[in-house]
């Protein structure tokens, strides 16, 4: 064992050697890449210069440690809850058979297209004090009656469980679709039962692609600001945005962020690490397991349960939304909504191929040359997921205004030119933006995706001569299908809901949906939000819907 | 082609088909944290008049002034709007707005409500004041600020969360009024009479008062007259506290012309233009505030909730007092 592992990091120092010494292009690309999120994080990292130990201490003393606890609350309670939904509705969709089940498999992806804060705003209306649910419960059973707090910790983890669980169950479904049925027979033949043969075969065969979800959950959860502020519940994110607003020292918020990212990177490598000698790959690419049929009692339970979810997570606050669109209809809608869409839309869909062919080059870079600098310039890629979005679209903002300064005043100083600000406001600006916001929740859909195709088939198509990119177009693509759906999927969503990237890199004038949401919001105007928001979630669900009938038709 | 050619084309394509142009000679820049469906309609209304064309981006004050700041002297924004005079202090304090010297901006505005240097100027006023259960609570109950801190409401009070800038603003005038131990022992009282905890907005705090979880609130006034609106039988009322003493406090959106706009003049004009009869009007009605120019009747919906003496304090003291407002609220466990 040990001589194997020590064989390993020989193996992987000499590829590192390599990657100094002789870059491929695939390590350029990953170089490429890595500098572009490290240059937002160079800026945060350059705040420990501005000392602010007046705000750390006043931290220390006063919030610290409340906000430390709740934020371990959040992350253990978030992760754990959306690993419970997320891998149990997967499980259910992909490898059972019971009613209802192949419109469940694409309508659980609905939520998605929920952005966080519209949820967390709808519960609040619905299930507080003041709610339509409590005052009929109140007048009914007296004031004293006791109803568990919303505006509590068990509150929000309910509430971002729900938003949050498709990232998991999307990347667990592709998991179990694309888990052959040998595994389980195999588990079967040594007497196994199903369930056990779930936990023991199924289950750690999907590793990577809960993992990847899980982590994408937990980098959300982190950098979460919106939900929580709507809950008034205290988070390390909360400190940040004290810091910077209340405190005026954006020097103080960058330090507490570079500490946000340290620890998901952490995570990130501890998560890879625990599972660095795990294969995930089937011995052969085999027909999907039969699905396994639920007798009577259990059919029914699993279609009252994933009606719950879709009831809970979806319908009751689409309901609301349409309720509120259609109170505000003649006062918010305008002939600008079809400009908006259409700049949603447009907006979305570029960077989703553009992330997602990125992400699948990186993927395939890190399959190439898994020596550990390859793979640190990758796991550095991802950061920006974890960042909340207002610190990181000020630290993208702030290298390309002094690039822009130097490039007018160089001209003006030397050809006595005024040149105008060319980084600002161009669309290439935001999609480089959203590249490393998103890099993210595309590399982790392709990666999972990637472990399934095995290390012999790259073999066999190097014999046949295929090499580099025509390997990755004619034999991987096919094979990764499924995550490159899922990146795709996922990017689009999370484009068209980002707030504060958006509005800090568009062009003059260049409003989007989630920027009229948030203007409606930033003054409290939730019932006129509730008009954009359907519209983005109209406008989101759609494509997603077709893609997935596409998908599930092949 | 192969997909990942095809893709990278199309991203080119789509990134260079909006490349945008750029500012006309007399036209004005604006970046501004008040919303755009407030400020467009002045705006609309300022280019019929004079046909001076304004673009605008709208996003929020930290990352506006962030902005500012990283563009230095290659900005394009001649004017940056925002809402509360702590940030307006704070842009001035930053160095991103410059001195203005102009008379009519000094008639048509009170003092105390730009800076005592001239770098920023109110627009238009908001109160935040105390709001009440008419069902559960008489008028006469109430006096002041402070006076919310009385036993008498223990497990009555309602108050939104202390990282909102309006009740920052409102605990640094406290600080000015009483000194930081005073006001210390005022928010402590506060935080001991909370009958839930603090709420994420004002609309949401009122809704609870009318469901009964608490009587009385602090609240800006527009909040209220929106509410007011859906349900004209509200079961609510304002109430004015400190009329004996200071008065109620009050605060502003504002504006500032940039250090280095490119059309200065232009854009003091246009101030000018904003602080006149018509536009004040306007400006303030957008959102059921108080005209600034006291020559201007506020909207009479917004007179039908009574008249106030306001605090004369100038508002730039809410800027220096912030930070230890924020500390003392953190210390005091109000959240």
């Amino acid at each position: 064992m040990f001589s194997f592992s020590l064989d390993r990091t020989a193996a992987s120092l000499r590829g590192c050697r390599r990657f100094l010494l002789h870059p491929s292009g695939w390590q350029h690309l990953t170089l490429a890449v890595a500098l572009l999120v490290l240059a937002p994080l160079t800026v945060l990292l350059l705040s420990w210069t501005e000392p602010a130990w007046g705000i750390w201490q006043h931290l220390r003393e006063t919030l610290l440690s409340q906000l430390l606890i709740n934020t371990f609350i959040l992350v253990v309670g978030v992760t754990t809850g959306t690993l419970l939904l997320g891998v149990s509705l997967a499980w259910l969709t992909g490898a059972c058979e019971f009613p209802g089940r192949t419109h469940f498999s694409w309508l659980l992806l609905l939520p998605l297209a929920m952005p966080t804060y519209v949820l967390a705003f709808v519960f609040l209306g619905l299930f507080d004090y003041s709610g339509p649910i409590q005052i009929p419960l109140r007048a009914w059973f007296g004031r004293d009656l006791w109803i568990p707090d919303i505006r509590s910790a068990s509150g929000v983890v309910l509430v971002m469980s729900l938003a949050l669980y498709p990232y998991v169950y999307l990347l667990t479904r592709n998991a179990f679709s694309t888990q052959g049925k040998r595994a389980l027979e195999a588990a079967q033949s040594l007497g196994c039962s199903p369930t056990a043969g779930f936990f023991r075969v199924v289950l750690p065969m999907a590793r990577p692609w809960i993992a990847g979800g899980a982590t994408l959950v937990l980098m959300e959860a982190l950098a979460d600001f919106g939900a929580v502020s709507i809950f008034n519940f205290d988070t390390f994110t909360t400190a940040i945005y004290k810091a910077w607003f209340g405190f005026f020292s954006l020097a103080a918020a960058g330090q507490l962020s570079t500490l946000l990212v340290s620890m998901v990177f952490l995570l990130i490598v501890l998560e890879q690490k625990l599972r660095k000698r795990m294969r995930f790959s089937q011995s052969r690419v085999t027909a999907q397991a039969e699905r396994i049929i639920l007798n009577s009692a259990k059919k029914w339970l699993a279609t009252s349960y994933c009606s719950g979810v879709l009831l809970i997570a979806f319908f009751l606050p689409a309901l609301q939304l349409l309720r509120w669109s259609l109170k505000v209809f003649d006062l918010e809608f305008d002939n600008r909504y079809g400009m908006l869409l259409g700049r949603s839309l447009s907006l979305g869909l570029t960077a989703a191929l553009f992330i997602t062919v990125v992400a699948t080059l990186l993927a395939y870079a890190g399959r190439r040359h898994p020596d550990r600098l390859t793979l640190s310039l990758i796991r550095i890629s991802t950061l920006g997921y974890a960042l909340p979005g207002t610190v990181l679209a000020v630290g993208i903002f702030m290298p390309l205004a002094a690039l822009d300064n130097f490039l007018i005043d160089f001209a003006r100083e030397n050809f006595n030119f005024a040149l105008p600000q060319l980084m600002q406001g161009t669309i290439i600006i935001m999609l480089l933006a959203y590249l490393i916001r998103f890099m993210a929740a595309g590399y982790k859909s392709i990666d999972s995706a990637m472990h399934r195709v095995t290390s012999n088939i790259d073999e066999a198509s190097r014999l046949m001569g295929l090499r580099g990119l025509k390997l990755l177009v004619k034999v991987h693509l096919p094979m990764l299908r499924g995550g490159i759906f899922t990146a795709l999927t996922l990017v689009f969503v999370d484009v068209m809901k980002e707030m504060p990237i958006t509005l800090m890199t568009r062009p003059f004038g260049w409003d989007t949906l989630a920027v009229k949401i948030y203007e409606l919001t930033s003054e409290g105007e939730w019932e006129r939000a509730a008009l954009p928001a359907l519209t983005l979630l109209l406008c989101g669900l759609l494509p997603i819907v077709l893609l997935m009938r596409g998908t599930e038709g092949k | 082609m192969n997909p990942f050619r095809l893709t990278l084309l199309l991203v080119f394509l789509f990134s260079i088909s909006n490349l945008t142009g750029q500012a006309l000679a007399d036209e004005l820049v604006v970046y501004s944290a008040r919303n755009e469906h407030l400020i467009k309609p002045l705006f609309d209304a300022y280019t019929h008049e004079t046909g001076i064309k304004i673009t605008y981006i709208t996003d929020k004050e930290g990352p506006l002034l962030q902005r500012l700041k990283s563009e230095g002297r290659n900005t394009r924004a001649d004017l940056l709007i925002t809402v509360d005079a702590g940030n307006l202090w704070h842009a001035a304090n930053e160095g991103v707005l410059q001195k203005i010297e102009s008379p009519q901006l000094a008639a048509n505005i009170p003092a105390n409500l730009r800076d005592p240097d001239n770098r920023w100027f109110g627009l238009s006023l908001r109160a935040r004041t105390l709001v009440y259960s008419t069902e559960r609570v008489k008028p006469e109950q109430l006096s002041s600020y402070a006076a919310l801190g009385e036993p008498k409401w223990r497990g009555r009070l309602l108050l939104r969360t202390s990282k909102k800038v309006y009740n920052q603003s409102l605990v640094a005038m406290l600080i000015a009024e009483y000194g930081e131990a005073q006001t210390e022992q005022i928010i402590t009282t506060w935080v001991d009479n909370l009958a839930a905890p603090p709420f994420a907005s004002d609309t949401k705090l009122m809704q609870a008062i009318l469901a009964g979880q608490g009587d009385v609130g602090i609240v800006n006034t527009y909040y209220f007259g929106r509410l007011l609106k859906e349900n004209p039988d509200l079961k609510l009322a304002l109430y004015w506290p400190n009329q004996d003493s200071t008065g109620v406090h009050v605060n502003i959106s504002g504006a500032g012309v940039t250090k280095y706009a490119k059309n200065p003049r232009g854009a003091v004009k246009f101030l000018e233009w904003l602080s006149s009869e018509k536009a004040q009007n306007l400006f303030a009605d957008a959102n059921m505030e108080y005209p600034v120019n006291p020559g201007v009747e506020a909207h009479a919906y917004v007179k039908s909730w009574g008249s106030f003496k306001a605090s004369e304090m100038n508002l730039a003291r809410a800027g220096e007092l912030q930070s230890d407002a924020i500390k003392l609220m953190d210390r005091a466990g109000y959240h």
